[in-house]
């Protein structure tokens, strides 16, 4: 049996189900003002720097196959990864879940003798709940990525996987500052160069100082043991740079084969996350280097529900995702509800399909089973995605499996609805009925909501009006 | 089981009896086409709001010394001694004395035109990681036949068991409302001398 991952430690479950919690969000004009700015300026960004490209597609082709190929590798991939890592200085962990990958980081950190480490931002360190472990271990955790200060200092959590604080706007941040840096200028303006001078001067001391660094890894080369960080600000150089201990957490599936097939990853990723032809910095180190840099360098390895994706022989492709963010700026689902809907560290389609993938769901009062039904399956998000992740095909499958596993008890109204249209489209004589009928609501009103149990469909939906006439009506007119 | 072997078993259970994929297709273009690379580096390099000097070898010397001024420089042991003579050795200064410096004045190993980007390798005259990262203002000279068209170019001229740090432009963040503002942990100040 897969095993997924376990619930109760990290950030991969809300406590609602999608729609209720959009249903907040939907109220929030603010969010909704920062979020649809937001998106639509990293859109615009983003399609300017990939019509650059004259072989994005053939690129995006690679990137996939690329991702298949290490996903049908993985074991000889992470044993190569494990020995090339370690013969070069470096030592390498495995944790079975979050819990026992935050235990390893917690011992790691420990026995350095240190009660503070400076983070760069990582999925994998959000999505295990590692801060949180650290805290109460005694150990202050500085994140010093700018948004994921942000968010941190506002008590919050990220709402997106490349602007952890994209729902927050420059007053609003002005206030998190004012509130929470003690040394910070009280005449601090909501200028974003002025707030981001005055996150430069806080953190600054708190890197000089520090002793350890947390970070992920966006890739991992097998062949060579090599770790990379792709970022803007150089808070994850001096992360990976200035401390004596590094310690790297990653999820088992970011590997590539070889030093050069990261050729096509790093012109994919910056072109689709930033909008960037390359991002500011990019940093790779393999195992230790002596004279620059930490000279005890650990690498942990976590399972945390992804070879239950794994097992899943569709949902697989989830994991080739990069963690881009492109598919949530161009969402309309996402650019409404906000990250925060979806309850778990990876929103938007992506979070969609990997989320409940990773943990499994336990029926449908879990709030993660909602996830695969938040999305209207328009297919923007394929078409944004630089690895070809077909997300509205992986959404379809999560709720054929939805359906499946709840089969055999009370008929859902979903399963009425789908009876209902069977049934009509079962012979052309009953559809050409059920198309009279359709046309008839026109004549027995236009509200734009249906009475029970379909009204649980027009609550998130708008009832198209009807036509005035039906194809076959018009076949019959025009051509009978 | 210990977890490594827990894992590995997991992910080999996962894949049992799965098709295998097709093969990675690489029609994608490694090399370009450009009729004047060395122009286009220079070209996204200053896109990237970094300042772009364009140098005859003689004149190296005095361009630092009008971009660094009055400042502190500190320079890796190996750089082209003549270029910097007023610059401090690296001696293995700690964070904090590196924090007293101003400039660093440094080579690169590649530089690649699309992206605008210069990378070091911890060589004798780009120094170690620290060097290009606590200073505010980084000096990189950069010779016109370090640099190629692509991105895979770059890559295959690189050697992956050195420390890397690929650079374009000054550090830069985008987190407030996705205005870009310059300057965050990084240097601020990014001058590239492109000589030849």
């Amino acid at each position: 049996m897969p095993v997924h991952a376990p619930a109760g430690v990290g950030h991969l479950r809300g406590t609602q189900s999608f729609p209720d919690a959009a249903r907040g969000a939907l109220a929030d004009t603010q969010l909704r003002r920062n979020l649809g700015g937001a998106t639509a300026t990293i859109r615009a960004k983003r399609q300017a720097v990939v019509d650059e490209v004259d072989d994005w597609e053939q690129l995006r082709e690679a990137g996939s196959a690329l991702k298949a190929d290490v996903m049908a590798r993985l074991p000889e991939l992470l044993v190569q990864l494990e020995e090339n890592v370690t013969a070069r200085g470096g030592v390498v962990h495995w944790a079975r879940d979050a819990a026992e990958a935050n235990r390893l980081v917690v011992d790691l950190v420990r026995a350095t003798g240190v009660d503070e480490v400076v983070k760069v931002k990582s999925m994998a360190t959000q999505e295990i709940g590692l801060n949180e472990a650290l805290e109460a271990a005694g150990i202050a955790a500085w994140e010093t990525d700018l948004a994921e200060l942000i968010v941190q200092l506002g008590h919050d959590t990220p709402s997106h996987i490349l602007v952890p604080a994209i729902h927050r706007n420059r007053a609003e941040i002005r206030e998190i500052f004012l509130r929470e840096m003690p040394d910070v200028d009280p005449d601090l303006t909501d200028e974003p160069r002025v707030l981001a001078m005055a996150a430069r001067a806080h953190l600054r001391r708190v890197f000089l100082r520090a002793k350890v660094g947390i970070s992920g890894a966006n890739f991992a080369v097998a062949d060579t043991g090599t770790l990379s960080v792709v970022e803007s600000e150089g808070n994850g150089r001096m992360c990976l740079t200035l401390p004596e201990t590094l310690i790297t957490v990653m999820g088992i599936e970011k590997l590539v084969p070889t030093w050069q097939d990261l050729e096509v990853f790093l012109q994919l990723l910056p072109r689709s996350s930033t909008g960037e032809r390359m991002n500011p910095y990019t940093s790779t180190w393999t195992g230790v280097t002596p004279g620059d840099g930490p000279q005890t360098v650990h690498l942990v390895l976590i399972d945390n529900g992804r070879t239950a994706v794994l097992a899943d022989e569709v949902g697989r492709s989830a994991l080739h995702c990069i963690r881009c963010s492109a598919c949530l700026n161009v969402c309309p689902v996402y650019e409404r509800a906000g990250g925060h809907a979806y309850g778990s560290v990876y929103p938007g389609p992506i979070g969609a399909v990997l989320t409940p993938l990773m943990t499994g769901t336990t029926g449908h009062d879990d709030p993660n089973a909602s996830l695969p039904y938040a999305s209207s399956l328009c297919g923007a998000c394929f078409d944004a995605c630089p690895v070809r992740i077909n997300i509205p095909e992986l959404l379809v499958h999560l709720r054929a499996k939805g359906v499946d596993a709840e089969r055999g008890g009370i008929p859902s109204g979903q399963d009425l609805a789908m009876k209902a249209a069977g049934w009509a489209m079962g012979s052309p004589g009953k559809f050409a009925l059920a198309e009279r009928a359709a046309g008839l609501s026109r004549v027995l009103g236009r509200g734009s909501s249906l009475p029970w149990p379909a009204s649980m469909w027009t609550g998130a939906r708008d009832l198209p009006a009807p036509p005035t006439e039906t194809f076959r009506q018009w076949w019959a007119r025009e051509r009978g | 089981m210990n977890a490594r072997e827990e894992v590995l078993a997991r992910v080999r259970a996962a894949l049992d009896g799965s098709t295998p994929p097709p093969p990675v297709p690489r029609d994608y273009a490694t090399t370009g086409t450009h009729p004047d690379v060395v122009g286009l580096f220079a070209e996204r390099v200053d896109d990237y709001r970094a300042q772009v000097h364009r140098v005859a070898a003689r004149d190296v010397p005095a361009t630092i010394a009008g971009l660094v001024g009055d400042g502190r420089v500190v320079v890796p042991a190996g750089l082209a001694p003549p270029w910097v003579p007023r610059g401090i050795v690296d001696t293995g200064f700690t964070a904090l004395e590196l924090d007293e410096f101003d400039a660093v004045v440094t080579g690169c190993r590649v530089g690649i035109a699309v992206t605008g980007t210069i990378v070091l390798d911890g060589a004798a005259d780009q120094g170690r990681r620290a060097l290009t990262l606590v200073p505010d203002h980084h000096v990189c000279v950069v010779r016109a036949d370090q640099v190629v068209e692509t991105v895979p170019q770059a890559l295959h001229r690189l050697d992956p068991t050195r420390v890397l740090t690929f650079i374009s432009g000054p550090s830069a963040t985008s987190d407030i409302e996705l205005q870009r503002v310059e300057g965050v942990h990084g240097p601020r100040r990014l001058d590239v001398l492109i000589v030849g």
